[in-house]
């Protein structure tokens, strides 16, 4: 392509860049005449260039636009419809310059309709109006601000922060208006609030510029206009400069150097890094070479080289940021939302490669911050906020990353609606959900497909959301973290590295081949002991660690990587083993290896397009002894993990649906061993928490053991026959938290053996209190504790112990209905009615009851508790009383009132028998008599 | 028809082939094509990969991609401790090295006197055979080398 029209597109483009960014504040700010006038010089550049190089559309476009903006310039008010209009036209000149870059002239077409648009609104706005003169095209060179500009004075007027083409063609026009010639047109004024009282444009004859050139360079006062216009330059000089002083000083002694050629530069450094790590390498080996001395100079030569170029490539990150003003002006309008966006650090600096990276992302979290993050204005005001909402844009260097943060003062993210959205979505179960912090939870907005937008709007909420945004930062090493508050806002926190090129990498061994881990990801290493202290565990198959009392699960790199592990080498370990932990996102994992070397900085080869299908690396590199090793991928095993770990959740969610659907056939019990051998088992969701706790931790109180947990003392139950003194041998010991309301007991176990489902069928009733009886679980006797014998001991009004329960004869199920509000009851008893021959139904309420009566179910028993939220069990048995289908099944209430008149009270209401929550004795009985009582009827 | 009698026709349009050996079998690869020879020492394996990716290597300073040719036309593993040898080839700006069990000559072949792969051969060979030279003594297999080197598909597949 013709260098010339090169170097014009290249430089039209970034102009245009700075005109929407500034008109944006100009907008903003009608009365800064130097935002005006910056974009005014700016537009009129491009129109004086475009004239010059022959594309008639674009000179007209960037004509009448200038009109424009000369009138507001004049004093016209600024009105926002103005500004759109000028920025559409901005638009239009972008989509003539693609065209032009592709084919290398103007596309065919006319710009009228915006012209006309143009023209009309600068002469509504004008009373006295000049009419717009047609697009005078400037001859002008712009190569010619290409000149050598040393030593000039004159040339401080060129040195602010223009490119120095754009800023010649300026001082050009400047004393093309002041030259004597024809006065054909009448033309708005380019500096006319400078140049004071000359609005007289005229044409000048492409010769022109010599004698400006002339000024510039060898101060010959060529004519006298030019030289009389000297003093005006002068004047202007120190205006310009208060100008330009909030612009920051990026002074232009600067040259454009092609992209390619600084890639090519990088990859010679590379090289040349390359080259000295073996030269180490080898020097490294012999203790007192001669080459010693100067390689320690040509290792630092190198460092500062390899820093140099690395200079040449980064970009200030204000470059990714440049278009956000504009879209989220465009914004506000389409959503009718005030928005204020604040930039801080725009000039912080990296990685051209990382800065297009994450140019999308970034533009994407503006955007969602602005559509869903910020209410509308009126809520904003009713809710006490600040009418315009806020996003703040910031970017900083930290440790060799750079951090962005981008902070809204919006609504924030409602932790409830969103449970609602990942339940309905199936990510998580209910159940999974209320185990998560509220942090957690919110963390789900990173997940595939989840977007938060209640409706799709033309701005956001298409489905592609934050997971894309998150695997665009991720692929580039980067992490990014979000907290919110509800009604405060939300904030992003993006951490990504300076560069991609060069990283310092960790080097490792496994099944006797090397790897190298990014030392970004690498959060420490872990040394293995096969006796005490740390020692890999494992649940299930699953191998864990135990760090600083967390669990890390561990992944074995040879089994990731398909290698055999060496005999020898795990001969040589015997137990002790390497472990890295790695931290991709806030996922946190130990990846184990069998050694650890050194760290190098390595220099980031891509790998061949044939080996990129694999995710476990990241790419290649030649060390230091010259072999080529592979640089794994931390995110690709965390993808791993993660697949693994999804797996496992969705067989699990498959499972829970399951049990929802057919509750009473299968059930997923929690199997441990406490005080003997034999296996014990508890339904699963009987069981808030596993817990391990500090033995140490324990206190005894009222003859009772005692442990703080979440910041109340929770009493510590052992099994009927368990030896309470083993506690004191151990270390750590492993509880079962069971929870109702908020209270909670701890029950001590010594081993969590596994969690199965299974179908629960009690073969033999058990005499002894605390158990329900024996079931053949996965195969292997296993008893089934009685939770209720063990709850009174913790706390004697939470349920009073019964000390045996009559034995049943298991005949024939018969169907059972069980209402009750807490989850906690409503499973507690589910094995014990099982264990009775019933054949149990759960329902959370009435409403909920009701609703399977009007599907036509029926049932030879109900129990009810009394008091539920919205329907109370009385309420719910009166409308049973003379119901069709439900009026002749016998309903039980199952309260822990005990006073006569509520007694009464249900007994009027329908209720056949009235049995204390803490009766188990009597309910079972109960059962027994209504049981009886219905094979006898039959 | 004799190499030096081909060679003595004049106006007939010559081409130089490379010549290699993989498990006793002569085939050829157009001179043009070929970068370099080279040793194969120092290959890193890479996990994961598919079976026709040997390893990778560092060729004064480029990572280069080494394909087993026996693998890549279904033969049976060299045995160990025979030395091998890589025939460099560059394909979209990546360096790749096909292994071979021994470089032979150049050889001067008319390119018009190939002959068209026969029907019967093995799809796995037909897939990156181009052509059959009948010389003397032997039969020549011209392979295509963007052929021999497009393993995506199966790469997916696999």
């Amino acid at each position: 392509m013709d260098d010339l029209l090169q170097e014009f597109l290249t430089e039209t483009v970034e102009s245009l860049d700075v005109v929407d960014v500034e008109l944006v504040k100009f907008e903003q700010d009608p009365n800064n005449e130097g935002i005006l006038a910056n974009i005014f010089r700016l537009v009129h550049t491009i129109k004086g260039t475009c004239g010059f190089l022959g594309l008639p559309r674009l000179g007209a476009l960037a004509h009448a636009a200038e009109t424009l903006m000369g009138k507001y310039r004049d004093g016209s008010p600024v009105t926002g419809e103005g500004v759109s209009l000028i920025l559409q036209t901005i638009d239009r000149l972008k989509e003539i310059l693609e065209v032009l870059e592709e084919q290398q002239a103007e596309p065919e077409g006319a710009d009228d309709d915006l012209i006309d648009l143009l023209d009309k609104m600068s002469l509504g706005e004008q009373a006295a109006a000049v009419a717009p003169a047609p697009a005078q095209p400037v001859a002008a060179d712009p190569a010619l601000g290409e000149m050598p500009e040393v030593g000039d004075p004159v040339l401080n007027i060129v040195q602010r922060e223009l490119k120095p083409g754009e800023v010649t063609l300026e001082d050009l026009e400047r004393a093309f208006n002041e030259a004597p010639g024809p006065d054909d047109f009448a033309a708005p004024q380019p500096e006319a609030d400078l140049v004071a009282a000359n609005d007289i444009q005229e044409p000048v004859p492409a010769a022109a510029p010599a004698p400006v050139v002339s000024e510039v360079v060898a101060e010959k006062p060529a004519d006298a206009p030019i030289a009389e216009k000297r003093s005006t330059a002068d004047r202007r000089k120190q205006e310009r400069r208060t100008e330009a002083a909030p612009k920051g000083a990026v002074k232009n002694q600067t040259i454009r150097v092609s992209v390619e050629t600084l890639e090519q530069l990088m990859t010679m450094v590379s090289e040349l890094v390359l080259t000295r790590n073996q030269l180490l390498e080898m020097v490294r080996k012999h203790d007192d070479s001669e080459f010693k001395g100067p390689l320690q100079r040509l290792s630092n030569v190198t460092a500062e080289l390899q820093e140099g170029v690395m200079k040449t490539r980064m970009q200030p990150i204000g470059n990714a940021w440049q278009k956000l003003p504009r879209i989220v002006r465009d914004l506000s309008l389409s959503l009718d939302k005030k928005i204020d966006l604040e930039m801080i650090g725009a000039e912080t600096e990296l990685d051209r490669q990382v800065l297009e990276l994450i140019k999308d992302p970034l533009t994407h979290m503006v955007r969602n911050s602005a559509d869903h993050g910020l209410e509308a204005n009126s809520d904003r005001v009713m809710l006490g906020k600040p009418e315009i909402g806020k996003i703040v844009l910031s970017a900083y260097h930290e440790g060799g990353q750079i951090i962005i943060k981008i902070v809204d003062d919006g609504r924030g993210i409602d932790a409830e609606k969103l449970k609602a959205k990942i339940v309905e979505r199936g990510l998580a179960s209910e159940d999974e959900l209320s185990r998560m912090s509220e942090g957690q939870v919110q963390k789900f907005i990173f997940h595939p497909g989840f977007s938060m937008a209640k409706e799709v709007t033309a701005v956001s909420g298409r489905g592609v959301g934050m997971d894309v945004v998150r695997t665009n930062i991720e692929l580039i090493g980067g992490t990014v973290d979000m907290t919110s508050v509800v009604g405060k806002g939300t904030s992003f926190i993006i951490k990504i590295p300076l560069t991609l090129a060069i990283v310092s990498a960790l080097i490792i061994e496994v099944s006797g081949q090397r790897f190298a881990i990014p030392q970004l990801s690498v959060i420490e290493l872990v040394r293995t002991h096969g006796e005490a202290g740390h020692t890999i565990e494992m649940i299930n198959d699953t191998p864990v660690l135990r760090l600083r009392n967390k669990l890390l699960p561990l992944i074995y790199l040879n089994k990731q990587l398909n290698l055999e592990p060496s005999a020898e080498v795990a001969e040589r370990k015997a137990g002790k083993e390497f472990v890295i932990v790695t931290q991709v996102g806030s996922q946190i994992f130990g990846v184990v290896v069998d050694s650890v070397f050194h760290t190098e900085e390595i220099v980031v080869k891509p790998m061949s397009n044939m080996l990129r299908e694999i995710t476990m690396f990241s790419g290649n590199t030649i060390l230091g002894d010259g072999s080529v090793i592979m640089i794994i991928d931390p995110n690709g095993i965390a993808q791993n993990v993660a697949a693994d770990a999804g797996a496992q959740a969705a067989v699990a969610a498959q499972e829970k649906e399951n049990v929802s659907n057919d509750q009473a056939d299968l059930t997923t019990l929690l199997v441990f061993t406490a005080g003997s051998k034999e296996l014990k088992a508890v339904p699963l969701s009987l069981v808030t928490r596993l817990e391990e706790i500090d033995v140490t931790k324990i206190e005894h109180s009222n003859g009772r053991d005692l442990v703080q947990y979440r910041g109340k003392l929770m009493p510590l139950v052992c099994l009927d026959g368990y030896d309470r003194t083993s506690m004191a041998g151990k270390t750590r010991q492993p509880i079962l938290v069971f929870t109702d309301e908020d209270r909670s007991m701890g029950l001590v176990v010594d081993q969590i053996v596994d969690i199965v489902e299974d179908r629960l069928v009690i073969e033999i009733q058990s005499d002894v209190a605390g158990v329900l009886g024996s079931a053949v679980i996965r195969e292997s006797a296993t008893e089934l504790i009685d939770v209720a014998h063990y709850l009174p001991m913790a706390f004697d009004d939470w349920l009073i112990r019964q000390d045996r329960k009559g034995a049943v004869n298991v005949q024939k199920n018969l169907n059972l209905l069980r209402v009750d509000d807490s989850a906690f009851f409503r499973n507690m008893l589910a094995p014990l009615l099982g264990s009775a021959g019933y054949h149990v139904t759960l329902a959370a309420s009435g409403a909920e009851a009701l609703a399977l009566k009007d599907r036509g179910i029926v049932f030879d028993l109900i129990v009810s508790d009394i008091e539920m939220p919205g329907m109370t069990g009385i309420e719910f048995a009166e409308q049973l009383k003379f119901d069709a289908d439900w009026g002749d099944t016998p309903i039980i209430a199952l309260s822990s009132h005990a006073e006569p008149e509520i007694i009464k009270k249900s007994k009027d209401a329908g209720f056949h028998e009235y049995i204390g929550k803490f009766d188990r004795e009597g309910l079972v009985e109960t059962l027994r008599e209504v049981r009886v009582g219905m094979e006898e009827a039959s | 028809m004799s190499e030096q009698a081909v060679r003595k026709v004049k106006n007939v349009p010559m081409e130089e082939f490379v010549t290699v050996k993989i498990a006793g079998q002569l085939f050829g690869l157009p001179i043009s094509r070929v970068q370099d020879v080279f040793m194969l020492k120092d290959m890193t394996e890479v996990p994961l990969t598919i079976p026709e990716v040997a390893g990778v290597l560092n060729l004064r300073g480029r990572i280069v991609t080494a394909i087993d040719m026996r693998k890549r036309l279904g033969l049976p593993a060299r045995a160990d401790g025979e030395p091998a040898m890589a025939v460099g080839i560059e394909m979209d700006r990546e360096s790749f090295g096909l292994v071979i069990d021994r470089i032979g000559d150049v050889l001067h072949l008319p390119i018009n006197d190939f002959d068209a792969n026969p029907v019967n051969l093995d799809p796995r060979w037909k897939s990156v055979a181009q052509s059959i030279f009948m010389l003397e003594n032997e039969l020549l297999v011209l392979l295509d080398v963007d052929r021999v080197l497009d393993l995506g598909d199966r790469e997916v597949a696999a």
